[in-house]
Parts: structure tokens; C-alpha cells; sequence
């Protein structure tokens, strides 16, 4: 998320002009959102919310936690809500007692945990509100290890900056990685008090469409950053060089990489 | 031949900020469309009872037929082609919340939408801000748009004298009337803030730092509905400022908006 032009007011407010006026003379045609100088400058204005939150927010602010009562009776699951692969099957078959989650990248100590070692770790519950991307709200209690406690057992190297978690599902049903969900978030948000990766979902194991054995809640952000069938995180200086280089499956695909809006 | 005064309505940046407005808005409401059609249907609350709307545009069998229902406080309206699912000409249908050509992108593209929708709110903060400022440093609020309490006192004439379409002549026509003054006031301090307020309460990231984003209109669900609620309040107050620009003087109040002066028929001079 570096090496974009630095916005000044001035210059935000001319090229909103410019914008502007382009929309006026196609007619606000759908082929204009396409253009590529068009979407370079809608898009700045990316880098003007996350800088403008992260300046307005403490990083150890914590999202809304509910109350029992509050809890969806019916929380949607989106995306996959499934894993159509034989690895993940097998998996899945013996109540993932032979998963591991793979901690790589980064980091001086790489650790492969099991579901066992996981709910070793002191745990956090937390009943939040989960925020879609289309507009509903879910609100769900979750229980799992704050990613910090992985974060500080891996001994994260200085050199990280963002953290990468690889899922199993293909979303994308392309057959290869190309088309395998995927996100990342930086340092603010992995040691963020409520980062957690959970393993229980209102007092249940993780059931699979909501994305068993393990999902990442990244509760200042919006759904689609909080990976399910988490296999593998990764610590990272750059996510550029990842796949579609934007840093997550719906980011490659036009979506904010900070989703805190 | 009746007398003219050419009077100085408008500062520059009462035209200026006027006109970003505008594009703002209609680019927010387009995109906004869009943003919605992702998940066309509201509630109040937290969160979404997705078996009780207040509101909602979806398909629905009516005997052997799928039609499109838009559901508003448990009444449910055939809007079938128009809201919630239309027909093409060879009998496939789709299911949608508004018609494609009033949102922006014009077609189903919620990321696309997003991108345009949360720049042009930048420029509509930026814009209102340096609208604001101005409007009360300059005092162009309180002199210009602030009704006094005979003007209040009055407003029953006022009312009667617009549905009539009588608008004031010579020397009143130098202000605002009182019903301009008050849909001026509500829509620049009441309903497009109250855009923004809600705007940022569907934001996860604003609600952890700033939780009364959530406790002052009862719950992020309850924040999206009012954030509608409020558009179309604003898509109302168009409808009506549009037809009145067009009936009391279409050319003198766009030169107005646009240079800045209004021309004035003074009485007297007749024969």
C-alpha cells in the first residue's frame, strides 16, 4: 500500500473536478468506471480513509462487544460455505484432528499447531457485530487464540509488515491458488486486543460454512477480511509479489484493501 | 415596460460549492443505489433480521408466477420490472433491488460502486466543510438563511401564497422567502450532515472508536435505514427545488447560480 501519490486537499479537489466532469460528459457511462485513469484516482481515495481512521482511531480501540442476547439467530454465512477438496475432506472427516495451522514466513520460530495446541493457548470470547461488505449485520460470538499470543510464540521479525493467511476454500474455482481465498492485514490490526483466530462459534466448534476448523475475526473491518479455513499465515514485508498483489481474493478482485468502511 | 434591478445574489462560493454539490450528490445517490441493490433490504437495530425488514425489494411466487415485492413495514406491493425483479423481453428474469440505469456503475458491480461512492463523499465533506465555514464566518447563514420570528409568525401566508404558485415580486424577491430559508437550513444542517453521521455509523472502524456513532440512531442497521430515509429525503427536496427553479424564472435563477446575478422586476413604470 505504498508508492501511491500523496494526496493534498487542493489537488484531492481538483482531480474530484476532473472526475466529475468526465462522469457528466460520458453520461456516467459504465464503460468510464473502467478506465483505467478514472480508477486510479476513485481510487485514492482509499488511502485518504485508512490514513483519516487510523489517525481518528486509537489503535486499541475496541469494536462493540454484545451481549448474549444479542446473538443472530440465523448468521448468514457467505462466500464458501464449503471446501470441495479431498485434502480438506479427509480433514474435515476426523474432526480436523490431523490439521495444522502452519505459522511461517518472517519469523524466527515457524510453528505447526494443532487444533489441540490451539485451544491451549489462552483464549479470547468476544460477541461482536460482523459487518458485510453488501450491508447486513450478523452479530456472533467467537472464541479462538489472539493472533498476538502466535505473533510473539513465532518471534515475528522486524522486517514484517503485513500478515498473510492462506485459505482452503476456491472461491474463485479456477482449480489452481489463483482462484484460493486469501487476505492480509498489518501489524495495527494482528495485535489488535480482538484478533483473534477462532475456533468456536457461539459456544459450537466452528461449523464448515462458517469456515472450520479455524476463521480470523478482524472485527474493525469489514466480513471478507476475516478469512475462514485458515491453513497456513504467512509474515510478510510486501504483499505486491502475492497472487493478484493487492493483498487478499476480493482485493484482487476491486474491493478496499482496508475495509474499515 | 416594468423597472429592472440587477442585484448580486449568489457569492462565488455559494456557486461554487452549490455546483460540487450537486455533482456529489448525484454521483452518492447513484452509487449509493448500487451499494444497496448489494443487499436490498433494511431494518432497524444492530443487526439484520433477515425475516423482518422494514424494508425490502425481492422476488416472490404469486401462484405460478415470480414477481418482484417491495415489502415496506409488513405491506407487501407488486413492483415486478420496476423494484426487486425484472423481466427481459425473452422471459428470463433477474433479481435486483433498483433498475440498473439509475445506479452508477449500470450494471451489478457493488466494488465499483464502493470506489466511486467513497470518493465522492470525500469531495462532499470537503465541500460542505468549506461550505459551512464560510456559511458562518461570513454570517451568509444567519443574514441570508436564518428566518426572523415575524417571518415564522407568517409562514402560513407564505405556504398559501406558494401553492398557489405566487412568488415574491421587487423587493422580496431580494431574500429568500421564509419556506426557502427553512428547506435551505434543514437541508444543509440538517439532512445532508445527518448523511455523513450515518455514513460513518455503518463503518466498523469509525463504531470502535467512536461507539455513539451507534448509540444516537440505535445500531448500525438502524444507521443504513436512516442513511436511505435520508437520501430520499434529499431526492424529495430536489424534486420540489427543481420544479420551483423551473417555474419562477428558470433562466434568472440559473444565471444566478452560475454568475451570481438575479434580476428584479420592480413595480412601477407600468402604464
Amino acid at each position: 500500500m505504498s508508492g501511491r501519490p500523496k494526496l493534498d486537499r487542493r489537488g484531492f479537489l481538483t482531480r474530484g473536478l476532473a472526475v466529475a466532469s468526465a462522469a457528466l460528459l460520458g453520461g456516467c457511462d459504465s464503460e468510464l468506471s473502467y478506465q483505467p485513469w478514472l480508477r486510479h484516482i476513485l481510487d485514492s481515495a482509499e488511502a485518504l480513509t485508512r490514513v483519516a481512521q487510523r489517525t481518528l482511531l486509537s489503535p486499541t480501540a475496541l469494536a462493540r462487544e454484545y451481549s448474549e442476547a444479542d446473538i443472530s439467530k440465523d448468521f448468514k454465512a457467505n462466500g464458501s460455505t464449503d471446501v470441495d477438496d479431498d485434502d480438506y475432506r479427509s480433514l474435515a472427516a476426523n474432526g480436523f484432528a490431523d490439521w495444522k495451522l502452519k505459522v511461517d514466513g518472517l519469523v524466527a520460530q515457524p510453528l505447526e499447531l494443532s487444533l489441540a495446541e490451539l485451544r491451549a493457548v489462552p483464549s479470547r470470547t468476544q460477541i461482536t457485530r460482523h459487518d458485510c461488505v453488501e450491508g447486513w449485520s450478523c452479530i456472533g460470538k467467537w472464541t479462538g487464540v489472539p493472533l498476538k499470543a502466535l505473533l510473539d510464540k513465532a518471534e515475528l521479525k522486524p522486517s514484517a509488515r503485513y500478515l498473510v493467511f492462506y485459505c482452503a476454500d476456491d472461491l474463485g474455482e479456477t482449480g489452481n491458488d489463483d482462484g484460493k481465498y486469501y487476505e492480509s492485514i498489518g501489524l495495527i490490526d494482528a495485535f489488535h486486543p480482538q484478533t483473534i483466530l477462532a475456533y468456536e462459534m457461539n459456544g459450537a466448534p466452528l461449523s464448515i460454512p462458517h469456515g472450520a476448523p479455524l476463521r480470523l475475526r478482524v472485527e474493525r473491518q469489514l466480513g471478507y477480511k476475516m478469512a475462514k479455513y485458515v491453513m497456513r499465515i504467512e509474515a510478510v514485508d510486501e504483499i505486491a509479489g502475492i497472487r493478484g498483489g493487492r493483498g487478499g481474493f476480493w482485493e484482487d478482485r476491486g474491493y478496499e484493501w482496508y475495509a474499515g468502511i | 415596460m416594468s423597472r429592472q434591478e440587477v442585484i448580486y445574489r449568489h457569492s462565488s462560493t455559494v456557486r461554487v460549492t452549490h455546483w460540487v454539490n450537486v455533482v456529489a450528490l448525484l454521483v452518492l445517490l447513484m452509487s449509493g443505489l448500487q451499494i444497496f441493490n448489494a443487499h436490498p433490504a433494511l431494518y432497524f437495530g444492530s443487526k439484520s433480521n433477515f425475516d423482518d425488514p422494514v424494508m425490502a425489494m425481492r422476488p416472490m411466487k404469486h401462484g405460478e408466477e415470480i414477481v418482484g415485492v417491495t415489502t415496506i413495514a409488513g405491506w407487501n406491493i407488486d413492483t415486478t420490472n420496476l423494484f426487486g425483479l425484472a423481466y427481459s423481453p425473452d422471459g428470463d428474469y433477474e433479481v435486483r433491488g433498483f433498475p440498473w440505469s439509475v445506479t452508477l456503475p449500470g450494471h451489478r458491480d457493488l466494488s465499483t460502486g464502493r470506489r466511486w461512492h467513497f470518493f465522492f463523499a470525500w469531495l462532499f465533506v470537503i465541500n460542505g466543510l468549506a461550505y459551512l465555514i464560510y456559511g458562518f464566518a461570513s454570517g451568509h447563514l444567519s443574514k441570508d438563511l436564518a428566518p426572523s420570528g415575524s417571518e415564522l409568525k407568517h409562514i402560513g401566508g407564505s405556504i398559501w401564497e406558494h401553492l398557489r404558485l405566487r412568488f415574491p415580486q421587487g423587493e422580496d424577491a431580494k431574500r429568500y422567502n421564509v419556506l426557502q430559508k427553512l428547506a435551505y437550513l434543514i437541508v444543509a444542517l440538517v439532512l445532508l450532515p445527518l448523511m455523513l453521521a450515518t455514513g460513518l455509523a455503518m463503518s466498523p472502524g469509525m463504531d470502535a472508536g467512536y461507539p455513539f456513532l451507534l448509540e444516537i440512531f440505535g445500531g448500525r442497521q438502524s444507521a443504513r435505514t436512516i442513511h436511505f430515509i435520508a437520501a430520499s429525503g434529499i431526492v424529495l427536496f430536489v424534486v420540489v427545488h427543481l420544479a420551483l427553479v423551473l417555474i419562477s424564472g428558470v433562466w434568472n435563477n440559473l444565471r444566478s447560480m452560475i454568475t451570481g446575478r438575479y434580476v428584479i422586476k420592480l413595480p412601477g413604470g407600468q402604464p
